[in-house]
């Protein structure tokens, strides 16, 4: 599946381009693109280690280890295939964390760590596993308590109520988080069986 | 309300900052020694992406920049018409599965525009403070551990992304325009 969009991304780009008579953009958009991506992975490389000894620090007080056997009948029925006491879960639970309270900086260094030791678990190392669907389907629609980046977009804009939408953010993510969560469940039930592709 | 809300978020990261580190040191944890040992692994994360968001970039910006999101909003007014999707937004619900800093750009022009208590000022605020953008999240989740073969993650993505435009839609319709 995203062999072929990607190859339709930039097919119809470079049509679309080509019917307008503009088809150095393709080349500019191209070069710019793949600069793009060193300068966000290296800027990355501060944050990662920033938050990874943040939470080097939480686990060794502990803390780590509490909000995962809190959460564990939660996280029992979210990751079946995970192990209890799997360093997975404390990585998962944080990013999850960090999600519902809008500290978007620090919610991909713990899921590219928990994306790591979910790894361990593979035994075929190209291919996703379960809990690795489950974990990103709740990664790309996770239920958001604090739109901290839009509140302050709205601030700036003069708005009388910039908080106001927190309501509305809530149940627009906690129906899309619902629809991941369900979505999961059933095509991991009709992959199950067929070979991986 | 407003006011605990701002707060929080001024507050949050410092006071984590203060209380963590602060806490392990009572519970006789070395702290500077153990940050180091998480940090040393922040580095080989980042530079395997490389390859993954290079090639996604790569893909969506000539998608992105040769305008094949303004055609296909065009042309499909009406669809999302039947959705009672405002036409305005449209751009906005296309752009925003891509590329987090393009539907960043658009949202925030379009509250700068329309003002941000308008109607369309509050769903693009809404849309925007929802979803993450899942091309994005799975190339970099993946590619970090040289995963190639997503399965169905991409479609639970997306199928969550249209679930979240539709209720973001749905509620901000049902609270603002009353």
């Amino acid at each position: 599946m995203i062999n072929g969009i990607w190859l339709l991304m930039i097919l119809m780009g470079i049509l679309l381009a080509g019917w307008q008579g503009k088809p150095e953009v393709v080349t500019q958009a191209a070069f710019q693109a793949a600069q793009a991506a060193v300068v966000y992975s290296l800027e990355l490389i501060g944050v990662m280690s920033f938050w990874l000894g943040m939470m080097k620090i939480a686990e060794e007080a502990g803390l780590v280890n509490a909000l995962v056997k809190l959460l564990k009948p939660l996280t029992r029925l979210l990751f079946p295939s995970v192990p209890a006491g799997h360093p997975a879960m404390g990585s998962i639970l944080m990013n999850l964390s960090a999600n519902i309270l809008g500290l978007g900086n620090a919610a991909t260094p713990f899921g590219l760590k928990a994306m790591q030791e979910l790894q361990d678990l593979n035994g075929t190392k190209d291919t996703a596993t379960d809990a690795m669907c489950t974990f990103l389907a709740l990664n790309t629609a996770c239920i958001t308590l604090m739109p901290t980046m839009i509140i302050g977009i709205r601030l700036s804009a003069g708005s009388a109520d910039p908080t106001e939408i927190v309501g509305t953010t809530l149940f627009a993510t906690a129906l899309g988080m619902g629809m991941a969560v369900t979505a999961d469940n059933i095509l991991r039930r009709i992959y199950r069986g067929r070979k991986y592709g | 309300m407003d006011k605990i809300l701002y707060e929080f978020s001024r507050w949050a990261i410092p006071l984590f900052l203060f209380c963590i580190p602060l806490y392990a040191f009572l519970r006789g944890v070395k702290v500077y020694e153990c940050f180091i040992k998480g940090a040393e692994e922040g580095f080989g994360v980042a530079v395997r992406i490389i390859p993954y968001l290079v090639a996604m970039m790569m893909a969506v910006g000539i998608f992105r920049q040769a305008g094949v999101m303004e055609l296909i909003a065009r042309h499909s007014g009406n669809l999302f018409q039947w959705l009672h999707i405002p036409p305005d937004i449209i751009p906005l619900a296309l752009m925003r599965p891509f590329s987090g800093g393009g539907a960043l750009g658009i949202a925030a022009e379009l509250i700068k525009s329309y003002g941000p208590d308008s109607l369309i000022g509050r769903l693009a605020s809404t849309m925007q403070g929802s979803t993450d953008t899942t091309f994005f999240v799975l190339t970099v989740y993946f590619g970090s551990i040289g995963v190639r073969k997503y399965r169905y993650s991409l479609a639970v993505g997306l199928l969550a992304d249209l679930t979240t435009l539709m209720a973001s839609v749905y509620i901000v319709n049902k609270i603002f325009l009353a």
